[in-house]
């Protein structure tokens, strides 16, 4: 960003970049891959795909953190745009799960659906919402109180005690994890089982690699404090990591509540028709 | 009026890549605009070709050339899906919205410069997938509804419908990165003195659009990923045998597909609104009413989804609640057209190509809105659903409407990003030919559609026949304006003739026109700082 010192506006207007299109490219390449794999064709393209993306996200995250440490290229101004940039995304992660929870409503409630007549399904043995999926309701409410910790570490510039609960609101992420893995396996319906399995798998299934995604952002975070990189004002990177954090476990929460307790509960949901 | 404190007289022509890193890596507001209006028009030529041989094998009744009747549905899925996706929004959005919103609201670039270039590169892989899909396996012959059963893997087995399938994830994906783009930069980034109530209206229109995109299409992409799975994971969202249901299908691509509708035709609201005060050189008539009927268009437009489902069986009150909202629309649409007219009431009026075009549309629209409000009738639409009329509406309000918003705003603005003036007698007659050939071309499919003929089929009975034939030449008509139109941009492109700064004078008072044309590679590099609102 050589030119950064001589602009006259506060905009950061980042120099060609490549990595939007190595970003197509790795787009392109998992479509294909993908499509080639579900035909029955070999898993490897999209593997490519995959790492392509990986390293797409490596170099252009890296990019934004080197000029997140240079004067000038994140002003005042820009730091508001780029909160504004990750609110919006998460709203359009707001409407994909919409999406999965409308499903959910449509298939389970009768009103809405001629083909159902009972909810749980015949034959579905539930899980019940009392074990593991409480234990990681406790988990995933207790990692939004200790990035919340960690937050306040960063802002008081304490930042041995942020970088050890940043990685504990990691750890308790991959515990998370773990336990939706477990319960996964103990499982005694597959996703080919149905409406029940359909609803029940993509919904949390996508939670739980919002769980991971989130998991990563917050290791990262985790090593950026280890580096220095945030000051008590100057740290979006955890900012955004923490709010997509609150998100993933708002969502879990609207999870917990109807897919495993409302949902499961086998009470009044006889069909009048 | 706007004022603006400084025009950009030194602007920095330094940084300018060169060669093909200057477009592939570009992190330019211009140069992304500018891909973006030549992938348009590149689709353009593939979309209106695919609606050429629609027209010509329905020119007849009986089989003219079209036997394998799956590509019949091919093309017109092909054409659905390019005219959506890969002509009106990078246009529309992805072209002019690139290039004019930071020069009107006097800032740089947008606000994430990368971001903007991975929306546009994601979209030409989307339709290299979607080209794939037309020729592979039979080819998707879904319709753009992709409606299950027959997009299940029962009925199209092969990889054609999942390689649309992954075309719309990535133009999705392309469109949510833009949307993010277009509102933190319109929200963030106006100059000094720009409040929101200062905004010119087509601002307004792109951030309203941004705002329906942003919610809109994820809901999409949870759609398509339910199909994909159910088509290849055994998952039964869409499928009675396991408990699923269709209906779920069309409840959720058309919450997407209602809005998507509003996504396409509020950039050309904005488009005719700048072009319409310009050309009237006067301040567009109740700016404050036409921003807030953008605004109500675009909250109704998601709680109105149902009335392209009439036919599925709802209970008399579900229609009765989405014949209400639907109708509710034509009141903020209607302060629109009026507003529209009572800015050129008095004024002086310039019937430059623009304006023309501009007309066009206003007329287009009031008609595709007055069968709009047709269709918006529960009980009426049982008789109307899928037949031609709902195609006369749906391509009066969209094809042209919109189209002719595209033309509006290419010659409203080509001075601005070219520096050349385009040729102004042929121009006109662009636009009268395409004019003619549109009407000449949909306004039979009224008449068609309400003696009952169907949509979407590759023959028909020869009672249809008169009308068929009629809309085929218009169809003609139309293809040649559309080739006339390649005629005026390339004379436009080689001219000598070039424009000045604000080349329509007095009544073209936003920014844009402060800067040189052509627009320097770096403008607003000093903020210009604005003191009134467009309406005053």
């Amino acid at each position: 960003m050589a030119n950064e010192a001589a602009k006259t506006h506060p905009w950061h207007v980042p120099e060609p970049s490549p990595w939007p299109i190595i970003g197509t490219i790795a787009g392109f390449t998992m479509a294909v891959g993908g499509i080639w794999f579900m035909h029955d064709g070999p898993i490897y393209l999209f593997g490519v795909g995959v790492l392509i993306l990986i390293y797409t996200f490596y170099g252009w995250w890296r990019q934004v953190i080197i000029e997140a440490n240079t004067a000038g290229a994140h002003s005042e101004q820009v730091k508001v745009g780029l909160r504004y940039g990750f609110i919006f995304f998460i709203a359009s992660e707001v409407m994909f799960f919409f999406a999965f929870f409308w499903a959910f409503f449509h298939s389970s409630l009768p009103i809405l659906n001629n083909v159902a007549q009972v909810w749980p399904p015949e034959g579905i043995e539930l899980i019940p919402a009392s074990g593991v999926p409480l234990l990681n309701t406790l988990i995933l409410l207790s990692s939004s109180a200790t990035v919340t910790v960690a937050h306040h570490a960063i802002i008081d510039d304490n930042r041995k005690k942020a970088i050890r609960w940043t990685w504990i609101t990691a750890i308790l992420g991959a515990v998370f994890l773990f336990f939706q893995a477990e319960e996964y396996i103990d499982a005694t319906f597959k996703l080919s089982d149905g409406i029940y399995p359909s609803t029940f798998y993509l919904a949390t299934g996508f939670h739980g690699f919002h769980v991971f995604v989130g998991t990563c952002f917050l290791a990262v975070c985790a090593m950026r404090l280890q580096k220095g990189h945030f000051k008590p004002d100057h740290h979006i990177g955890f900012e955004a990591a923490a709010w997509y954090w609150h998100f993933v476990d708002v969502v879990w929460i609207f999870l917990f509540i109807n897919v495993y307790i409302w949902g499961s509960s086998s009470f009044g949901h006889i069909a009048a028709g | 009026m706007s004022e603006t404190a400084h025009a950009d007289a030194h602007d920095d022509h330094d940084h300018r890549p060169t060669g093909w890193r200057r477009w592939v890596y570009s992190t330019n507001h211009k140069d992304i605009g500018t891909m973006y209006l030549a992938l348009a028009m590149i689709a353009a030529i593939v979309g209106t070709a695919a609606s050429v041989v629609i027209r010509l094998e329905l020119h007849e009744p009986g089989v003219q050339f079209i036997t394998d009747f799956q590509f019949y549905n091919v093309l017109v899925t092909a054409h659905g899906f390019i005219m959506v996706f890969f002509v009106v929004m990078p246009a529309l959005i992805g072209g002019f919205g690139n290039w004019f919103i930071p020069l009107m609201i006097g800032t740089p670039d947008m606000a994430f410069p990368r971001m903007n270039n991975i929306s546009f590169w994601l979209l030409p892989a989307a339709l290299i997938l979607l080209v794939i899909a037309g020729l592979i396996d039979g080819g998707p012959g879904t319709g753009w509804t992709v409606y299950p059963p027959l997009a299940n893997a029962d009925y199209h087995p092969g990889m054609a419908v999942d390689f649309g399938i992954l075309s719309l994830h990535l133009a999705g994906a392309s469109s949510i990165l833009g949307a993010i783009n277009f509102i933190s930069t319109i929200i963030n980034m106006r100059a000094p003195g720009m409040t929101f109530h200062r905004m010119p209206l087509f601002i307004w229109a792109m951030l309203l659009t941004a705002i329906l995109l942003l919610l809109a299409i994820p809901v999409l992409a949870g759609a398509l990923t339910m199909l994909l799975t159910d088509r290849n994971f055994g998952t039964a969202f869409f499928d009675p045998a396991g408990g699923g249901d269709p209906l779920l299908w069309q409840h959720l691509f058309w919450f997407f597909g209602h809005p998507e509708v509003y996504i396409m035709i509020i950039p050309a609201f904005g488009v005719i609104s700048e072009i319409v005060s310009t050309f009237s050189k006067k301040p567009i008539f109740g700016y404050l009413g036409m921003a807030y009927a953008m605004a109500a268009i675009g909250v109704v437009g998601f709680i109105v989804w149902a009335h392209h489902m009439y036919t599925v069986g709802f209970n008399v009150e579900t229609r009765a609640y989405f014949t209400l909202a639907t109708m509710v629309i034509a009141v903020p649409t209607g302060i629109k057209i009026f507003s529209w007219l009572a800015t050129m009431w008095g004024g002086s009026i310039k019937f430059d190509t623009p304006m023309l075009f501009a007309m066009g549309f206003i007329f287009l629209f009031v008609v595709g809105g007055v069968t709009g409000v047709t269709l918006a009738n529960a009980g009426a639409d049982q008789a109307f659903h899928d037949t031609y009329f709902v195609v006369a509406h749906f391509h009066y309000v969209l094809s042209v409407a919109a189209i002719f918003a595209m033309y509006a705003g290419f010659y409203y603005w080509i001075g601005k990003m070219s520096g050349k003036q385009y040729p102004e007698g042929l121009a006109r007659l662009q636009f009268w030919v395409t004019f003619i050939g549109v009407n000449i071309l949909f306004f039979p499919q009224h008449f068609a559609g309400m003696a009952g003929m169907p949509r979407r089929i590759p023959d028909y009975p020869d009672a249809y026949a008169g009308w068929n034939m009629i809309s085929s030449w218009g169809a003609y008509i139309t293809a040649v304006g559309a080739i006339l139109f390649f005629v005026v941009l390339w004379k436009t492109l080689t001219s000598k003739e070039t424009v000045s700064a604000n080349q329509w004078g007095t009544g073209a008072n936003t920014l844009e026109w402060t800067v040189e044309s052509p627009a320097p590679f770096h403008t607003h590099e000093q903020t210009p700082s604005i003191s009134t609102q467009p309406a005053e």
